[in-house]
């Protein structure tokens, strides 16, 4: 196996069942990952997915069934959780309710038998890491929910572990808070330097947040990759449908050049270029997905662009978005497309509901499915 | 169409929940209840003043039979006794019930779990009375093996039916607090001892001191067992004080009643509030 200085944390072919007999919950299958040093990793996936119980067995409540885990070179996968440099932000953020503000963040470095000096100097930085200096003294439940989240994130960092899990930290605040503790979490990460493993179920959020991101689904990883990677290149079905909005069509290829296919859409029967990611089928029968966002309207007399496809369709209905209007196209052989357009003042005449357009998409803008 | 119709079928004000307060003769049923189980206090609480030695006929306002029965050897000796057994019947009772709590709360469940809960809470189904006689057999057995008879019996006794009573606020408590907090002490470096030294217990503080102050209420307030149970010399404060009603009887038992009412009003409350307490 590789083992890199590069690879913080190292999940190998790791397994996790619960209970037993007819009752048995596979909640991970054959799971391997591995997460990099002052990386920002999210782990994506409805819920059921497995992503939790992958967090609690690095953060060492439960311990794997079968497969290694390892922490900068080292196995921890039979260590108690006080035995790990790991530290965990929780959702409900579990703060102590019989301490102060300032005695919930140095709990860590004081159960590490640091010197009080020490404790108390940690504290007060970490107390400015998140901007909460006055309420040093509060108890947890003299403050608001905003700013139990900064102590419980204060508090997880204060012991600077080499590993920050933070399960779905942000999903108790209302929207506006959300944002901005989604800029400060990237904030705290760039200034501490330290790999934080993220848990969530929301994709904007893995999206704006994330260095890498590893969608998950039935305690197996289907995919891991940049957010740009995982957006526009999705791999599987489910990737490409949970992230953002997405149309499938059928399509057949003609002919493979090293990851590039050539592919004649069921759809019109035209001919287009698409991505072809690793596994995935190489003739016959295939699905490709293309984003709402990268189509556009032809004028009628325009010929597609060199290397781009152009599609023929028919609007059935226009919703409006303020900044873009989506068109619910059907397309020839009764296939239908979403289009998103910007809304433009410029554009000469935006289609109506029933009217004929052709819509055009660049040359690899279509990415063909593994299933 | 339709909608509309239901619309104006609905009633135009909206329908108060049910509530058994506005059920008629709420008020009365209320009112007879608490005079029922508060009134026959007054007239024992009344008469402790009494300046006369009846304990019907009101003579005047006098601290004289609370002076007797402070003055009063026996009864000195007895409370003593009393505040003795409940001392120690509640503090091993809290201590057993506190172990038996996280026990039943902190462990992964296992087979049996409510045999032991029903177990644990036994004392609470079981007739006082076949408890004491089970019990004197009992230690009849074992006086006769050892030979000895000091107050331990006493105390094994009043252990045994407080341990529930201790057990079901520290119980409640545990059940209702967070178990994240916990894991959150683990994942912060604390051994599962100090995790229990620094979170658990201090945050279960509040339930170990109602139930030890339950258990010494019952203690203090036990009749029929503390009865078959006791050797000669042993009597507790109600043990006594049953067996001067069946002399003459003085304002100065309603005077040590009115005491021991006021200190067991006096625990109730402190366990209500501490049980109130969210911290």
């Amino acid at each position: 196996m590789i083992q890199s200085a590069d690879v913080a944390v190292n999940v190998a072919g790791v397994s996790k069942i619960f209970g037993s007999g007819d009752q048995e919950v596979r909640a991970l299958d054959d799971v391997s990952v591995a997460i990099r040093q002052n990386e920002f990793f999210t782990l994506l996936g409805p819920s059921g997915c497995g992503k939790t119980t992958l967090l609690r067995l690095l953060a060492g409540f439960e311990h794997p069934t079968r497969g290694e885990i390892f922490l900068n070179g080292t196995d921890i996968a039979g260590l108690p959780p006080n035995k790990r440099p790991v530290n965990t932000v929780f959702q409900s953020y579990a703060l102590f309710p019989h301490l102060t503000v300032g005695q919930n963040i140095g709990f860590g470095l004081e159960m590490q038998g640091k010197p009080k000096a020490e404790v108390e100097q940690t504290v007060d930085a970490m107390l400015k890491l998140v901007r909460m200096e006055a309420l040093k003294k509060r108890r947890t439940s003299q403050i608001s929910g905003g700013q139990q989240q900064r102590v419980a994130l204060a508090r997880a960092l204060a012991p600077h572990p080499e590993v920050l899990l933070l399960d779905e930290p942000l999903s108790a605040l209302d929207f506006k808070l959300r944002k901005e503790m989604q800029l400060e979490l990237k904030r705290l990460q760039n200034e501490t330097g330290i790999t934080f493993i993220f848990v969530t179920h929301d994709q904007e959020e893995a999206l704006t947040m994330s260095d890498r991101i590893a969608v998950m689904r039935d305690g197996k990883i289907l995919q891991v990759g940049g957010p740009r990677e995982i957006y526009d290149r999705p791999a599987e079905r489910f990737v490409a449908d949970f992230i953002g909005d997405t149309n499938f069509l059928r399509a057949e290829i003609l002919g493979v050049d090293g990851d590039a296919a050539r592919l004649r859409l069921d759809a019109g029967g035209v001919e287009i270029a698409a991505d072809l990611p690793e596994g995935a089928a190489r003739s016959g029968a295939v699905t490709v997905v293309i984003r709402p966002e990268r189509a556009r309207f032809l004028g009628p007399d325009d010929a597609p662009p060199d290397g781009e496809s152009a599609l023929d369709a028919r609007v059935e209905q226009m919703v409006y978005f303020g900044t873009d209007t989506h068109y619910h196209l059907r397309l020839g052989g009764d296939e239908r497309f979403i289009a998103r357009i910007q809304n433009d003042e410029r554009l000469a005449r935006a289609p109506a509901e029933g009217d004929s357009v052709r819509i055009a998409f660049p040359a690899r803008a279509a990415q063909v499915l593994k299933d | 169409m339709a909608d509309a119709a239901r619309a104006a079928e609905r009633p135009k004000r909206p329908r108060k929940p049910f509530s058994v307060q506005r059920m008629p003769g709420f008020a009365t049923v209320a009112v007879i209840c608490f005079v029922a189980l508060y009134a026959p206090l007054f007239p024992l609480m009344i008469y402790s003043f009494n300046a006369g030695e009846s304990i019907a006929v009101w003579q005047g306002f006098s601290w004289r039979w609370y002076e007797s029965a402070w003055a009063n050897e026996q009864v000195k000796e007895v409370t003593i006794r009393s505040l003795v057994v409940a001392a120690f019947a509640s503090g091993i009772s809290t201590a057993l019930a506190t172990l038996a709590a996280l026990g039943t709360t902190r462990t992964a469940s296992f087979k049996g779990q409510t045999v032991i809960y029903v177990m644990i809470n036994q004392p609470l189904m079981v007739p006082e009375i076949v408890t004491g006689v089970a019990l004197l057999i009992f230690f009849a057995m074992i006086k006769v093996a050892t030979g000895y008879t000091g107050l331990a019996y006493l105390i094994a006794a009043h252990t045994a039916f407080c341990i529930p009573f201790a057990y079901l606020p520290i119980r409640a408590r545990l059940e209702g607090m967070d178990k994240t907090l916990e894991a959150a002490a683990a994942d912060l470096y604390a051994t599962p001892w100090q995790a229990f030294r620094r979170v658990t217990l201090p945050l279960m503080a509040p339930g170990i001191v109602a139930g030890a102050m339950l258990a010494f209420v019952i203690s203090l307030d036990d009749v029929v067992i503390t009865e078959l149970v006791k050797s000669a010399g042993q009597d507790t404060l109600p043990t006594y004080m049953l067996g001067q009603l069946r002399r003459a009887i003085t304002p100065e038992i309603n005077a040590i009643s009115t005491a021991l009412l006021a200190v067991t009003v006096a625990l109730l409350t402190a366990i209500f509030f501490l049980s109130r307490s969210k911290e």
